[in-house]
């Protein structure tokens, strides 16, 4: 039976792959802090799809409850997609490490804690896929935003390890590289129009590329040829520009 | 999503800068209303005039889910910013129908319910109202309250047509009707002149679904020649044999799109007077039938994407009464003279007749009797000249639809004859640009 695992279901991206996938025939296990707050989009999915769909409680940064929910699936996943993760505010995360903190657990920490579970169940049974959500943000590490930056460039490390990991047992990895994405995590910010992707955008690629078991997919898809050109700037100019 | 931007409705008039905020989840929801002094409440923006503008507007474009579907009871609960085109998305395939709809599928089910929609089918099936069953509102302390004919009944019915001033609608419960297919059986009847228009829709009772084009600019014996288009949700039998495998599923359709706002001068007194006169004459026989999808019947203008750019950048302005039955026929030969006359053409005039008006709804728009809706491009002297047809319009016992106006002054209020008891359930955290304007 086809079933995705969404961790971090409140985003606006999860709720576009939610949709994305339930429109696909699969079944879904939203999983969220706070999960009640999931029961309208639970219901609507299922009511307009006819799909099993449910909300469970979720904690990314309680990393002790994450074998206990793992087991507690009434089914494995054949595909689980990390959604989840914090902006948070580069200032204040300068001053004040609880901030950095938890832009590192949410970001990488928690992500690594529940990949780690899932990786290994789906390295037993031999099949599925697991998908990140990184950042283009984690191709280098610029002055406003590069704790958010770091934490996402660790986790693309991670998920580019897992791949090369989890190959021999037929399992595959993607990693989800965003540029700008419209979405309550950038609300206050101004972000140019032509380069920046609705949640549905974002969707619909990460179901084809997950479809087509693609590495790596970058959205939309310029970031990819934005970043190359980023990532070669020699780092004597690129220390001095105020990216 | 909180942000400043500048807001208009479908008029396009008046813009204002506001700040928007949109939320999804009802712990985050609850919390706004509560830190608010006052708020606007918006669904898509497909009013008029200032109904949903104001300062401070939330949008309610995040609530977006269906709730409960019971398709064996024919009853559906979904949250306040469902859409209506997404509605009909599902249940059309179901044989499931709207119970009443206006014009445009792009309202919010909330928006539905604030104007007390009606549609073509009042006569028949009176407005939106009729076949709500309950809603659940929110306070201004972000308190949930229920609401319906048992429950909280004078909050239920006030805010059925309230405009969106006694609270924020959460979500609602409401039945739909069976269909078979997804067509409708159209006639189209030439009508020369208002009377025989008139006589038409008294012949025409035992129709569902039944509205007239006008023409606003005829004069004389042609006074208010129309277009009059009566219609039934077809059954299989009537339907094409090429249409029969498929009776609920629509191809979709390529739509036109208005894609800049045109220049000022394209919609004048002579253009209108032309379009008007083609399109009464479209059609040559007296009286045709037709086989259409309900797309097409129901919603002739969402086809056009963004058709209200025809009217310019300073927009338009609608215009929508209803005259007692007894005082329609004069008042509105007096107003189609008027309007003749002064060379401020609609040649989107529609026009029809309405049956009793629900006595529980304190501020629902319908009575028996004619209503016309009318729009003109924002030209100077129209204010003027709509307070002047304003006149006519109250003297016969009439009254203006208030999610259609931009413009009309607070005493027109007064013919709305449960208007104390709406305004004793008015919540004045939930204010709008309309609602200060008219002083409500």
């Amino acid at each position: 039976m086809k079933r995705v695992l969404i961790l971090g279901a409140k985003s606006d991206i999860a709720k576009a792959i939610a949709t994305r996938f339930a429109q696909a025939g699969y079944d879904l296990d939203l999983a969220a802090r706070s999960s009640t707050l999931l029961e309208p989009l639970v219901k609507d999915l299922t009511i307009r799809y006819n799909h099993e769909v449910k909300a469970l409680e979720f904690d990314a940064l309680d990393f002790n409850s994450h074998q206990e929910f793992y087991e507690k699936l009434s089914e494995k996943p054949t595909i689980a997609i990390c959604v989840f993760g914090y902006l948070g505010n580069q200032e204040s995360a300068q001053k004040d490490f609880q901030e950095a903190e938890k832009i590192i657990n949410t970001n990488y920490t928690g992500a690594v804690s529940i990949l780690n579970i899932i990786a290994n169940d789906f390295e037993e049974r031999q099949q599925g896929t697991i998908a990140g959500i990184s950042s283009v943000a984690g191709d280098r590490g610029r002055q406003s935003n590069y704790l958010y930056g770091s934490a996402k460039a660790a986790f693309t490390a991670y998920l580019s390890g897992l791949r090369n990991r989890l190959v021999k047992s037929g399992v595959n990895v993607l990693t989800v590289k965003p540029g700008y994405v419209a979405t309550k995590m950038t609300a206050e910010m101004e972000l140019s129009q032509p380069l920046t992707a609705s949640p549905e955008q974002v969707a619909e690629a990460v179901f084809q590329a997950i479809d087509r078991n693609k590495n790596v997919l970058y959205t939309l898809w310029m970031w990819k040829y934005i970043m190359l050109i980023i990532r070669s700037i020699p780092e004597f100019i690129f220390k001095k520009l105020n990216l | 999503m909180k942000k400043f931007k500048e807001i208009k409705n479908w008029g396009n008039y008046p813009r204002l800068h506001a700040r928007f905020t949109e939320l999804e989840f009802i712990n985050e929801i609850a919390a706004f209303i509560d830190r608010q002094n006052n708020v606007t409440i918006r669904g898509n923006g497909r009013a008029y005039g200032d109904a949903s503008l104001g300062n401070n507007i939330f949008s309610t474009l995040k609530l977006d889910k269906f709730l409960e579907l019971d398709e064996n009871r024919g009853v559906i609960t979904c949250q306040a910013g469902v859409l209506f085109t997404d509605i009909l998305k599902l249940i059309v395939p179901k044989g499931l129908f709207l119970p009443v709809t206006p014009g445009t599928q792009f309202i919010t089910v909330g928006g539905a319910i604030a104007a007390d929609v009606h549609g073509k089918n009042h006569h028949s099936e009176g407005c939106f109202s009729r076949h709500l069953i309950s809603l659940t509102l929110i306070g201004d302390r972000g308190n949930l309250i229920p609401c319906s004919r048992a429950e909280n009944p004078d909050l239920f019915w006030a805010t059925v047509g309230g405009m969106g001033l006694t609270g924020l609608i959460y979500s609602a419960e409401f039945y739909l009707k069976r269909i078979e297919t997804a067509y409708i059986r159209q006639e189209t009847i030439k009508a020369r002149n208002l009377t025989e228009a008139m006589d038409l829709f008294e012949s025409s009772q035992d129709w569902t679904y039944t509205v007239a084009w006008l023409d606003c600019l005829s004069r004389g014996e042609k006074q208010g020649r129309s277009l009059m288009l009566r219609g039934e949700h077809a059954t299989l039998e009537e339907l094409p044999h090429s249409l029969q495998k498929q009776p609920l599923n629509l191809p979709d359709k390529r739509k036109i799109n208005i894609p800049f706002t045109l220049p000022n001068f394209v919609l004048n007194g002579l253009s209108v007077q032309a379009f008007n006169t083609l399109y009464y004459h479209k059609q040559w026989q007296k009286q045709s039938v037709d086989i259409i999808d309900y797309d097409s019947y129901f919603y002739p203008l969402d086809g056009i994407e963004n058709w209200n750019r025809i009217y310019g950048d300073r927009g338009f302005v609608q215009y929508q009464f209803v005259l007692p039955k007894a005082e329609s026929k004069a008042g509105l030969a007096k107003i189609l003279t008027q309007i003749s006359a002064s060379k401020k053409g609609s040649f989107l005039t529609v026009l029809k007749l309405f049956g009793e008006a629900d006595p529980d709804a304190c501020l629902s728009f319908p009575m028996e009797g004619y209503t016309l809706a009318l729009d003109f491009k924002l030209q100077p002297g129209l204010f003027e000249f709509l307070n002047e047809l304003d006149k006519i319009v109250l003297d016969c016992g009439g009254r203006l639809y208030l999610v259609k106006d931009a413009r009309m002054k607070s005493e027109t209020l007064n013919y709305y004859p449960h208007l104390a008891q709406f305004k004793a359930q008015i919540n004045r955290k939930f204010t709008s640009h309309l609602a200060d304007r008219i002083g409500l």
